[in-house]
């Protein structure tokens, strides 16, 4: 599953649009990312903010 | 709090949802509005800018309150410095307050009859045996079910309510711009001008916009599109870039910080299930050359709900029935829109030097033509005085 940096992440939406399974909900506390997640990384590339990355090694995740 | 059943409930009060329970509400319709921010409007994902042209074909009355910049002109930067002006003769168009301006599109829904609640999430959208749809909804902790006879689907970017109900309305990432804005204040700007800045290396696939909120304050914002930038910069490292390369800007200060999904592309042949009609960012009616979507999503949900009250008056609510929205939105504002995404794939393919050729070449009443999905021939033209620019040019064609 990714990871959300909350401080980072500007509550936009945007990922939510491009998960390709819906794993990616949008609620008033925040984006929160269930077990439906293939790590796929798609949500990663999008975010303007660079919140999102993925657990393992590599594939555009950022460094925090 | 909520009734047993209404004739429809539309989720999402952005511009679009607004749109469609007016105009439910103003047919006779039961119109059940719901909105999961505690504050319609905010925060914004929105540059403000909005055309009195669009405003027109809004239908919606000119209010003080919510314009906060008069715009008379727009100036586009090629990579080089060239520049193309539009000037208008008087006022063309205002830098709006979003929060200000959806309240008031939510008042006027509120007013023809619509019950409109905000922090009211709609979490579960689920058929029924009798043909309806119950709808789950957190309002402020606590849960509710009602019934539907169809869902007007206005969510926005996020787009789940279609998904939930079985159509697939998610976007690719080739099909949206990663959008991020500051709004700044005490800096220098022309108050009357919006700005627009191209190139490559500014803001990769997109532009980066300085939309005038009064003498010192501005939406200061990019858009790019993920295929053509550095995919280890985000949206945001481009504007901060862009920001810090400019003294006028840099010693701003930071009023509110944002960033958004614009879907620039993907237009839907198919907008309909069975209960559904789905509108505005939700159904990825956005201008794919400028992004500019609160217009759109006015139209398309005012299109989406025409149909709703036919689909009530019939007692029809299955798909094919509903299909008759498709046609009328692609007759009314597809067709135009597709053209005008042409035009976008055409201009994010363009080098750096390529775009200080076509400055140099364009007037600025081209480019405002052209943003409507207008003179794409003339520009074709002027493209095939450049051998290199042979092959993108055919394709305006
Ligand atoms: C950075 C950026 C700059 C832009 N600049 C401009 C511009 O200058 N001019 C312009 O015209 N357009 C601009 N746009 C586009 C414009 O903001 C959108 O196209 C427009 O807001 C779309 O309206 P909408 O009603 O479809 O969606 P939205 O305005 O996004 O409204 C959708 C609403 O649905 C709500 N919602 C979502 N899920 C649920 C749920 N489950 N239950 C209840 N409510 C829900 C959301 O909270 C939201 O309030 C910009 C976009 C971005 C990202
Ligand atoms: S795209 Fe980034 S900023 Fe926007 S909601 Fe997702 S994680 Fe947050
Ligand atoms: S990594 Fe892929 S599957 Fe996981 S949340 Fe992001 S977009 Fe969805």
């Amino acid at each position: 599953m990714i990871s959300i940096n909350r401080d980072k992440c500007a509550r936009c939406g945007g990922c939510v649009s491009v998960c390709p399974v819906e794993a990616l909900t949008l609620t008033e506390h925040g984006l929160v990312c269930d077990a439906k997640c293939i790590n796929c990384g798609t949500c990663v590339k999008f975010c303007p903010a660079g919140a999102l990355s993925l657990p393992e090694k590599g594939a555009g995740a950022k460094e925090e | 709090m909520f009734r047993e059943e209404y004739d429809v409930v539309v989720v999402g009060m952005g511009p679009a949802g607004s749109s469609a329970a007016r105009t439910c509400a103003e047919a006779g319709l039961s119109v059940l509005a719901l909105e999961k921010r505690q504050e319609i409007g905010a925060p914004k994902r929105c540059g403000e800018g909005l055309g009195k042209n669009s405003l027109a074909r809004m239908g919606v009355e000119f209010n003080p309150k919510w314009a906060m910049q008069e715009i008379e002109g727009a100036t586009c930067y090629a990579p080089d410095g060239k520049y193309v002006r539009i000037n208008y003769d008087g006022p063309e168009g205002w830098v709006i307050e979003r929060k200000v301006f959806d309240k008031e599109l939510a008042a006027i829904a509120a007013r023809a009859g619509a019950f409109v609640v905000a922090k009211s999430e709609v979490q579960k959208v689920e058929r029924t045996q009798d043909g309806k749809v119950e709808v789950t909804i957190n309002y402020a902790g606590t849960h509710y079910t009602t019934k539907a006879k169809l869902i007007i689907a206005c969510d926005g970017v996020e787009t789940r309510i279609a998904r939930m109900m079985g159509l697939n309305t998610k976007i690719n990432l080739n099909d949206i711009a990663q959008g991020a804005q500051l709004e700044m204040a005490n800096i220098d700007i022309d108050p009357k001008r919006i700005e627009l800045y191209f190139g490559n290396e500014i803001a990769p696939g997109g532009y980066v916009w300085i939309f005038p909120k009064g003498n010192d304050v501005a939406n200061v914002g990019i858009g790019i599109r993920h295929p053509y930038g550095d995919e280890n910069r985000t949206a945001m490292d481009y504007l901060m870039e862009f920001i810090n390369s400019r003294p006028e800007l840099k010693k701003g200060s930071i009023l509110e910080y944002n960033t958004g999904g614009v879907p620039v592309g993907g237009l839907l042949e198919n907008m309909v299930a069975d209960n559904l009609l789905v509108a505005g960012d939700a159904a990825h009616h956005v201008n794919p050359i400028h992004g500019g979507g609160i217009a759109e999503a006015y139209i398309g949900g005012r299109i989406a709900a025409e149909t709703a009250i036919e689909a009530i008056k019939a007692g029809e609510f299955s798909a094919e029935f509903l299909s008759r929205y498709n046609k009328k939105w692609w007759d009314e504002r597809g067709n135009k829109m597709k053209n005008v995404e042409k035009l976008r794939k055409v201009v994010e393919e363009l080098k750096d030097d390529e775009l200080n050729f076509l400055a140099e070449e364009l007037h600025g009443e081209d480019l405002v033509e052209l943003s409507r999905g207008n003179a794409l021939k003339k520009l074709a033209k002027i493209m095939m005085k450049r051998p290199t620019l042979l092959r993108l040019a055919k394709k305006l064609l």
